[in-house]
């Protein structure tokens, strides 16, 4: 390109029709890059919609069998071959309601500490630890989780949430049942650890690109600490925040390995979360293959169809609640 | 030139990998069964040259398999119906066996101290019995001291031949739990958490007090685990030994079902253990590839041979001789490539 662009100032008649060819072959080669750019975009779309596709396809049987009652059926029976999504569905989504109530604030604690208040030496060290969490696999969380940090809680906390919350009306039936160590609270408990690192680390950058004299002028009229997290940088990164968080949700929802090892593997729905449950990544990942018959197989396939459109409907509130924050605000 | 090397690299490395799985048998299915499988093949590669591709991917994976033809050999930890044999045109025969044990996490009782039977077991994975005291478990053990815990169940999350052979002795013992619960890979569990994997199983027992669980004998031994004694058939109190397994097997009426299908479950005799279970391979009668499945036919013809002791070892118990020599018999006559030669030979 810049030999081109050179040649242009001492142009003569000889090199007219070269200059003509080359800008033809810089026409080639941009026109070649542009489809490959294209057929790469539109592989993406193509690769979701064959998903989709293949995804309904399968659950056919399953949703011609059981139709709109297989969302609100508790039974899972393989043998007489009954099936029904609540428990997982409302395993899949307590166990992330309780990640994202630990991992939200948290997270974004740690980011501003990051940003704002930690000494200079301490930023690196903590920024690389939260890294390096984000790095583990899920196995590891899941052995983890089964070895040390469910014999933890069934010794530890589990009696005392049990004894605590004992003769409180409604939370009563919250922390409930035998301390089995295992169940939807450790499940929420690991998952929170896993999404920290997302919601940090973006969390993170996205205020470190705040204006420093935003920051200044607060503090300049007297703002506190606080006071500058929730009034200038929070509104001023809210859409990198919410996107952090989003990612994060995604992976609580579709967390696998982790949540099958501690999660308890019941197909219950209990008011409390110490009970057993499970989730529909882990029912799926547990039972696909050893799954015998049709009607058995297309109903986990619908299972994962379920967990597609939950979280296509996560990720469309998401930016529908961007869309609103940024009119509101202009 | 990059790329041209890049290609050739690429073709060469095709191309050697093929070579390399062409003298391969392949097989997929049942994971109880693979740890043996694998020892075989290892042993049987360094004796003929020729390799084992074993998929340990479930028996519900083996027989979607074998029934797609993208493998030589199925296997189930489940026996296919004698129908179902017969319109897929397959062969079916048991190939190896292995205990289930009862295993439970009580203070003071060491492995083979606790007796239970049948009915009781059941009535507890109903979650019908809650408490170690109870009078059923009590008048069982007259001289044991059982606590006042609550029992704390632990069962397999993810489906397995194991939970299969399970649910199918508690079907056979209690009416109860056929009407409520019944036989499959996977059952809806009245109570009690899932673990993945026999070795789940196992650990979650270890660590909960007042569990009980099932897991195959093998990982009840290795992980130390205190397993029960169970009241047979015949009324007599047996622990999981090999012996026991074996004399589950002997007494079986191999022939009463079609491809060997027969559950060893609650089988008749004095010594026999009453979960025993068997492992089957599924094979074409008339494979498109007869090379292939002659091949196999050879490998399991040489673990019966040789390889009684490596199964032993890993706890795992051989199909007793006269069931081999039977099996074996029906090789020779069903299995059979295009032209109808028979692809295996009987030696004696």
């Amino acid at each position: 390109m810049s030999e081109v662009a050179m040649s242009d100032t001492v142009l003569r008649p000889s090199e007219a029709t070269s200059r003509a060819a080359i800008t033809r072959r810089l026409k080639v080669s941009d026109n070649v890059f542009r489809i490959l750019t294209r057929s790469a975009a539109l592989f993406v779309l193509a690769i979701l919609s064959g998903v989709i596709l293949s995804l309904m396809i399968g659950s056919m049987p399953a949703i011609q069998a059981f139709g709109f009652s297989f969302v609100i059926t508790e039974v899972w029976n393989p043998v007489t071959e009954k099936f029904g999504a609540l428990a997982p569905i409302y395993g899949t989504l307590v166990t992330s309601i309780i990640a994202m109530a630990i991992a939200v604030p948290v997270g974004l604690m740690i980011a501003f500490f990051l940003t704002e208040l930690c000494p200079m030496w301490l930023r690196r060290p903590i920024g690389i630890a939260i890294e390096l969490l984000a790095g583990i696999p899920s196995i590891i969380y899941g052995i983890w989780g089964l070895f040390v940090f469910a014999p933890f809680l069934q010794q530890h906390i589990q009696p005392f949430l049990i004894a605590a919350f004992g003769n409180i009306p409604i939370l009563s039936s919250v922390f409930e049942g035998p301390p089995y160590g295992i169940g939807m609270l450790t499940a929420g408990l690991i998952l929170a650890i896993m999404v920290l690192p997302f919601i940090t680390s973006i969390s993170r950058d996205v205020f470190d690109a705040v204006p420093p004299v935003l920051k200044e002028a607060a503090y300049g009229v007297g703002c506190t600490t606080w006071e500058v997290f929730k009034h200038v940088i929070l509104p001023y990164t809210r859409v990198g925040v919410i996107g952090g968080v989003m990612l994060g949700l995604g992976r609580a929802l579709g967390e696998t390995m982790a949540v099958t090892f501690v999660i308890g593997n019941a197909h219950k729905v209990s008011a409390s979360i110490l009970a057993p449950g499970t989730t529909i990544s882990a029912t799926i990942a547990n039972e696909f293959t050893e799954a015998v018959g049709d009607l058995y197989t297309s109903s986990l396939i619908e299972l994962g169809l379920i967990l597609f459109v939950i979280t296509f409907i996560v990720l469309a509130c998401a930016r529908y609640m961007l869309m609103r924050i940024e009119k509101r605000i202009g | 030139m990059k790329f041209t090397k890049i290609a050739l690299t690429a073709a060469v490395l095709v191309a050697s990998s093929c070579a390399a799985l062409a003298g391969d048998i392949s097989g997929a299915g049942a994971t109880f069964p693979y740890p043996v499988y694998a020892k075989w093949a290892d042993a049987y590669k360094k004796e003929t040259g020729i390799g084992l591709n074993y998929q340990s991917i479930g028996s519900g994976g083996g027989i979607k398999q074998i029934k797609a033809k993208t493998v030589t050999f199925g296997a189930s930890d489940a026996p296919l119906p004698g129908k179902e044999l017969d319109d897929a045109g397959l062969a079916q025969f048991p190939m190896v066996m292995g205990g289930i044990v009862p295993v439970v996490n009580l203070e003071g009782f060491k492995p083979g101290e606790l007796t239970i039977d049948g009915p009781t077991l059941a009535k507890m994975f109903l979650g019908d019995i809650k408490k170690w005291d109870d009078p059923a478990i009590a008048k069982l053990n007259p001289s044991a001291k059982l606590p006042a815990q609550a029992i704390a169940l632990v069962h397999r999350s993810d489906g397995s031949g194991t939970t299969y052979n399970f649910t199918y002795y508690l079907s056979d013992v209690s009416p109860d739990w056929k009407s409520k619960v019944g036989t499959n890979t996977a059952v809806q569990w009245p109570a009690g958490i899932g673990a993945k994997g026999n070795e789940g199983v196992a650990n979650n027992v270890a660590q909960t007090k007042g569990s009980l669980g099932y897991v195959e004998y093998a990982y009840a031994k290795q992980n130390k685990l205190t397993y029960t004694k169970m009241i047979n058939k015949a009324g007599k109190a047996v622990l999981p030994t090999s012996e026991a397994f074996q004399a589950a097997a002997a007494n079986a009426d191999w022939k009463s079902q079609p491809g060997y299908g027969v559950i060893l479950a609650n089988q008749p005799g004095d010594q026999s253990w009453p979960m025993t279970a068997a492992t089957w391979i599924l094979l074409y009668k008339k494979p498109a590839d007869a090379v292939a499945t002659g091949e196999a036919l050879k490998f399991f013809a040489w673990s019966h041979a040789k390889g009684a002791k490596m199964a032993e070892d890993l706890d795992y118990v051989p199909m007793p001789a006269n069931v081999v020599a039977d099996i074996q018999k029906m090789w020779a006559s069903d299995i059979k490539d295009a032209n109808g030669k028979p692809l295996f030979a009987l030696t004696h």
